[in-house]
């Protein structure tokens, strides 16, 4: 899908498009309700799927009866796990620890489950009507006998001795255990002036997306293929699951991100049994078949994350320089799910931090809830949590100013590439490539007049009001590989066509991607069209998460853009009998340099370079034929961008509540493609983190049951809790690409628990109150003050 | 009674006709059947806002009406604010600028309530602005950049937007 | 999460609904502005098998002056309707108060006035308001109309008064006393949601400016809204002071025995009442200076 922009599109000062706060040219049709999301395709015959799911989080199924259903008008097909037997294998292993030596086990999932259900929501049986109305009725129908098994329902549970197994074979409910060390930990906490710990719990949620998920299937029985729209974040994984199943090679699937996906946040990056479903029911009907996730579906079964519980433990000396650092702790890992948040989590706890000593060890736990997946910051803001609560006590402990600590402690701008001595996610060292902290914290500072806060909030406190201020600072990881590629080409119409695997979720990959492509090669912004999210465009992809995007695909445009250059100018030259050093290609035509008239339109280039100048004829020698080029591009590491965070805020002891003043974000993403885009991933971020901080939370009873199932009882902030946030950016490039960019989609979310946490601690602290627990809604802050 | 019923009513100032269970919803009378699709549905139960449309003039939700309740009425939806995605409103334009849009799943409804509070009062202050933006959820922005869309379309004096199509004599 | 099956009616009289709801009473809901039901309908928490549509009753949409410069609201008044009347500010200003806290402005353009009461969520604002104004619901059945005061119509959580053949009809309210001033405090998570816990309360002096009568009505905090009969009495007579007013917050949050839930502790909605109780008759007095200047 294209919209090329009515205008021609602003340039920097450079000449150059990459950099500019060009508008994006999504947004028109966004606007005038022209976006097409899965639930919007125009799909003829299609039928309409609705699930069935557990209402126990741990049971034995032993009878599913289907006829009434069935029986139903209207109803196409009631389907159990014995109807699938065909693809019912257990799923391949998710994520391999990236820590040599350490343990990981994975319990056998599978599409529709065997024998017994683990958490509640998991589907037992799909149902294909006419209507999706018709379909829930028939729902409604379908009786399913269980015999209830003694539920886990947290860590904790599902560590106690005598635990239920959410995975018989494995002998308990351990997932991984993941130990990493630095220095000698044992030795300095042992050596050390001060030592301090504390314990801080972090609670699930969700991603919620407006847009939950949502896949349409259609089978072609001549093919033997499936076509499958699934509002993805990684269409070719999805791709190889729905192959693997089905047994079919990758050419004969093709799964198409929509052009427009209503967020996605890391949820949708995953695969679920509904998508296996789908596709398995549009074969058997011969017909296309939707399913959308709605809102309760996703409350009880899209991947959620963040609970963990940290012990963690610092050592300090009496000047206020840290010596080392123990974090244990536990991530909830539900009933499936990947390591990569709790992995993450491990590697951002030190932070921006000189650490010579580090003990890390993480356990992550199956347990009877809903499975995990990353949720926008992925397992970061858990991390930045404990460490910079750590930091704020140990200001406290030392009577020193919270920003002054961490300066004494920051990673000199002059000490990178800097290894911090663990393994990130992506199986290389963590080594930070560059960054300058110090800087950053500066400036934040100096942006929220730190100074002129500190003694409003003396002022303020002696009336007795309580005045809050929290300083958090982040290093995180992004741009993570394996890799992502970009096919270009100049099409018939003298266009160029970027077309890249990962999809965009509201990221803005339409402009930005185009902005890249047009200075590769060298035409207008508006002479280029972007192609995402389509496994028969690009062969390979990864997918959109983790901030990964724009410094994957970015530099496999930027690559194929200049190849594609020479290509052009190489039958050009031909075309205008010149040497191609002595062209240039100027609006939608290739000139030769200081004679304006001698020209040709790029769409005569691309008649002869794509087609020949008319079939039968023979390509004039030593031409480039097919003007297209490919590149992948694999980062030998992840980036690493940087954030500090400032947040003002006034607590009302009586009622709890929290008002915040001013909210500071100084952010350092390399360069910037698009200003205006990277803020706007940056605005929300802050709050998706804020909504973490004070207002989002996942509660399960001992069974196991989610209480918290409707937007009304698991709030979201709106455009009236959202402070307005003043933001500065700060650039220092990364060496690991050639554009130099970092990663910017989940920014904003990292510090924000932790800069709240601090300052509602800091304004409550002539009471003495200890913050280890989010959000922070005004009946815990209330109870905390009141020591309940 | 019965399970299905006929019904008319306008629709972004044309005259539509329609054959409609009655359990039907406004907002999939108008996806499913009008195929008019840049209204979404986010929660079903009244919060997220996405589905919000203007019924004679006032915003509502368009999941917690049922289309048979429009009978006779006069609905507006994001599709009728612009002819095209080359013309667009000045509250629209304003949403490109400042970037109130990235995934545009909530966009449709909130374009709605802001087209309505405008109607009522073309030069609202930030915080009238927030508390009418504080009826929808938008999990991509933020809300900024549509705030400042909407103080910048205020600031510019730009018409706000036009009387309800319907309400032409 | 689409509604189950049902018949649907849409009578355009009163005497054609109450037969409707005669007839089908047990199997039936009446639909209002939607605002609470059609989520129940949306999940299936709610699955009737008659939905009785009133909105066609347009005699039951009226807001007009009562006798003795009191009010009379239909049943089925949009919250919005109220939230914009001039009549609603002169006559009731606790109305006026507490419209922008119940929900947001897309809910209350269809939310009705009856379908909050007859839906008597026990956090909802327009309940306790009901109560605390002394208001007077008419409710009418085949059977024949009757009147049910405010005060008993709440019966536990999500139930009242109402029979099932049964309509709300219209409320009366008496007319705002002199020399009165009101307020309605409330704290939520978010604005808009239903409150954690809250208070509507009343303070009217005397023309020596004591306090003449105080009425305070706690919501949130029990299965109905709940009268603070003690931090009413303790206040007449005296004038209206800081320190009476803390005293009264403190009688009325030992007055209640509010619930834990997801959101907030026991012991945290008590303390709430207090701060709450206090802060509106602190308010409540305030707004009498405005009224008066
Ligand atoms: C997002 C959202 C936020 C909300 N926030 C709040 C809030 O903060 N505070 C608050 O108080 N409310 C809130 N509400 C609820 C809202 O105020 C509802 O409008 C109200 O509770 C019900 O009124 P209704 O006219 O919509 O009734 P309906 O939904 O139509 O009906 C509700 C119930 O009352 C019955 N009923 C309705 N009218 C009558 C009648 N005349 N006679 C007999 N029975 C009748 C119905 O059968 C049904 O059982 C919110 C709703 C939403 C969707
Ligand atoms: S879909 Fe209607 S408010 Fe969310
Ligand atoms: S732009 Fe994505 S939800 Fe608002």
């Amino acid at each position: 899908m294209t919209e090329p922009a009515a205008h021609p599109a602003a340039r920097t000062s450079g000449g150059g498009y990459i950099g500019a706060p060009i508008p994006r040219r999504e947004d028109a049709r966004l606007l005038t309700g022209r976006g097409t999301f899965v639930d919007d395709l125009e799909m003829p015959g299609v039928a309409h799927a609705a699930m069935v799911r557990s209402p126990h989080a741990h049971a034995r199924v032993r009878r599913i009866g289907t006829a009434a259903a069935l029986a139903l008008p209207g109803v196409l097909a009631v389907v159990t796990a014995a109807d699938i037997a065909d693809i019912q294998k257990p799923w391949p292993a998710r994520m391999p620890s990236p820590v040599p030596g350490t343990l990981v086990r994975h319990g056998a999932r599978h599409t529709l489950p065997p024998d017994k259900v683990r958490h509640a929501g998991e589907v037992v049986a799909a149902v294909v009507a006419e209507s999706r109305a018709l379909a829930e009725d028939a729902c409604d129908l379908v009786t399913v006998d269980y015999d209830v098994l003694p539920v886990v329902a947290s860590p904790a549970a599902a560590l106690a001795p005598g635990a239920a197994l959410v995975y018989e074979e494995l002998g308990d409910n351990i997932a991984a255990h993941i130990v990493q060390r630095v220095g000698q930990p044992e030795r300095a906490f042992a050596a050390a002036d001060h030592t301090l710990r504390e314990t801080f719990r972090v609670m699930r949620g969700g991603s919620h997306s407006m847009e939950g998920r949502g896949v349409v299937a259609r089978y072609d029985q001549a093919l033997d293929a499936f076509t499958v729209w699934d509002a993805t974040q990684a269409p070719h994984a999805i791709r190889a699951m729905l192959a693997y199943l089905f047994d079919l090679p990758d050419h004969r699937v093709r799964v198409i991100a929509p052009p427009d996906i209503g967020g996605g946040l890391g949820p949708k990056a995953s695969f679920y049994p509904e998508e296996a479903l789908v596709c398995w029911l549009a074969r058997r009907l011969r017909r296309p078949v939707k399913w959308i996730e709605d809102r309760l579906e996703h409350f009880v079964s899209a991947g959620q994350e963040r609970e963990q519980v940290h012990t963690v433990e610092i050592a300090f000396s009496r000047d206020g320089t840290l010596l080392a650092l123990r974090d244990v702790f536990t991530h909830d890992i539900g009933m499936y799910g990947a390591l990569v948040a709790p992995v993450i989590t491990a590697c951002t706890v030190p932070g921006p931090y000189r650490i010579p000593n580090i003990h890390s060890e993480l356990r992550a736990v199956y347990t009877n809830l809903p499975p995990t997946s990353a949720v926008r910051g992925a397992g970061r803001p858990q991390g930045v949590l404990v460490m910079e609560r750590m930091m704020d006590r140990m200001a406290e402990a030392l009577g020193l100013d919270a920003a002054e600590v961490r300066t004494r402690n920051l990673i000199p701008a002059d000490a990178f590439p800097y290894p911090v001595g663990l393994w990130f996610r992506d199986g290389a060292p963590l080594t930070y490539d560059s960054g300058n902290y110090p800087e950053l914290l500066r400036q934040a500072l100096a942006r929220a007049d730190y100074a002129q806060a500190r003694r409003e909030q003396a002022g303020l406190r002696a009336q007795g009001r309580y005045r809050g201020i929290g300083v958090a600072i982040c290093v995180e990881g992004v741009g993570l590989g394996p890799f992502e590629g970009a096919i270009l080409r100049l099409d018939r119409r003298g266009r160029v066509v970027v077309t890249s695997g990962a999809p965009p979720q509201g990221q803005g990959y339409q402009t930005t991607f185009a902005q890249i492509a047009a200075d590769a090669v060298g035409v207008r912004y508006e002479d280029v069209d972007v192609v995402t999210g389509d496994t028969d465009a690009i062969p390979y992809g990864v997918g959109s998460f983790a901030s990964r995007v724009t410094a994957n695909a970015g530099p496999a445009i930027l690559e194929a853009g200049g190849v594609l250059r020479e290509k052009i100018l190489a039958v050009a030259a031909h075309l205008l009998e010149a040497a191609p050093a002595d062209l240039e290609i100027v609006g939608a035509a290739v000139r030769v340099r200081g004679l304006p008239d001698r020209g040709v339109p790029l769409a005569q280039v691309a008649h002869l370079g794509n087609a020949g100048v008319a079939f039968g004829m023979i390509m004039p020698g030593g031409l480039p034929v097919g003007l297209e080029a490919s590149a992948y591009f694999t980062p030998s590491q992840a980036g690493y961008s940087a954030s500090a965070h400032v947040c003002i805020l006034d607590v009302d002891p009586d009622t709890g509540e929290v008002a915040i003043v001013r909210y500071v974000v100084g952010h350092d993403c390399g360069n910037v493609i698009n200003p205006l885009i990277v803020e706007g991933q940056i605005l929300g971020g802050v709050a998706h983190g804020l909504s973490n901080a004070l207002y989002e939370e996942a509660f399960y009873d001992e069974e196991g049951q989610n209480l918290a199932r409707s937007f009304l009882d698991y709030p979201l902030p709106s455009a009236r809790e959202m402070p307005r946030v003043e933001m500065f950016h700060l650039t220092t490039p990364s060496p690991i690409n050639p554009l130099g960019v970092k990663g910017a989609g989940e920014a904003g979310t990292l510090p924000v628990p932790a800069a709240v946490a601090g300052a509602v601690e800091d304004a409550l602290r002539p009471l003495g109150v200890r913050v280890t627990r989010l959000p922070l809604n005004p009946a815990r802050i209330s109870d905390l003050i009141h020591g309940a | 009674m019965t399970e299905a019923r006929d019904i008319a009513l306008t629709v972004n100032g044309q005259p539509r006709r329609a054959r409609v269970e009655v359990r039907t919803t406004l907002v999939d009378l108008l996806r499913d059947t009008f195929r008019l699709t840049g209204t979404h549905v986010g929660c079903e139960h009244g919060v997220c806002g996405a589905c919000t449309v203007l019924v004679d003039g006032e915003a509502v939700r368009g999941c917690l009406l049922l289309a048979v309740q429009a009978e006779g009425r006069r609905v507006e939806t994001v599709e009728g604010l612009a002819p095209d995605p080359a013309h667009l409103n000045a509250l629209q334009a304003e949403f490109v600028r400042h970037h109130g849009v990235q995934c545009g799943f909530c966009t449709g409804g909130i374009l709605m309530s802001l087209t309505a509070a405008l109607r009522d009062n073309p030069r609202p202050r930030e915080p009238e602005i927030r508390d009418t933006l504080a009826g929808h959820l938008c999990r991509c922005t933020g809300y900024q950049g549509m705030v400042d869309a909407v103080l910048a379309l205020v600031a510019s004096g730009a018409p706000a937007p036009g009387p309800d199509a319907g309400s032409a004599p | 999460m689409k509604p189950p099956r049902f018949d649907y009616h849409d009578p355009t009289t009163l005497a054609e609904a109450l037969a409707l709801l005669a007839g089908h009473g047990d199997a039936a809901r009446v639909l209002a502005g939607g605002q609470s039901l059609m989520p129940m309908l949306n999940f299936r928490l709610a699955r009737p098998g008659h939905v009785i549509d009133v909105n066609r009753l347009d005699a039951l949409a009226t807001l007009s002056p009562g006798p003795d410069a009191g009010l009379r609201i239909g049943a089925l008044v949009r919250q919005r309707t109220l939230e914009r009347s001039t009549l609603i500010r002169e006559r009731c200003p606790l109305i006026a108060q507490a419209m922008p806290l119940v929900g947001h402005p897309q809910i209350r353009t269809r939310g009705t006035l009856g379908g909050s009461l007859a839906h008597a969520d026990p956090a909802a604002e327009l309940p306790a308001v009901m109560v605390a104004l002394g208001a007077r619901l008419t409710v009418q059945s085949a059977r024949g109309p009757r009147t049910v005061p405010a005060e008993s119509f709440f019966v536990a959580a999500l139930t009242t008064a109402l029979g099932r053949d049964e309509l709300l009809t219209e409320i009366a309210l008496p007319a705002w006393p002199a020399r009165t001033g009101s307020s309605l405090q409330e704290v939520a998570i978010r604005r808009g949601d239903f409150a954690l816990g809250g208070v509507a309360a009343t303070l009217t002096l005397d023309a020596e400016g004591r306090v003449a009568g105080a009425r305070i009505v706690c919501f949130g905090v029990g299965p109905c809204p709940v009268r603070a009969a003690d931090a009413e009495r303790s206040l007449v007579g005296g004038a209206p002071s800081v320190s009476g007013f803390a005293a009264a917050g403190q009688l009325a949050s030992a007055g209640v025995d509010p619930d834990a839930d997801i959101h907030a502790s026991a012991a945290y909605r008590k303390r709430l009442v207090g701060v709450l109780t206090t802060r509106a008759l602190a308010e409540s007095l305030a707004s009498l200076g405005e009224r008066a200047a």
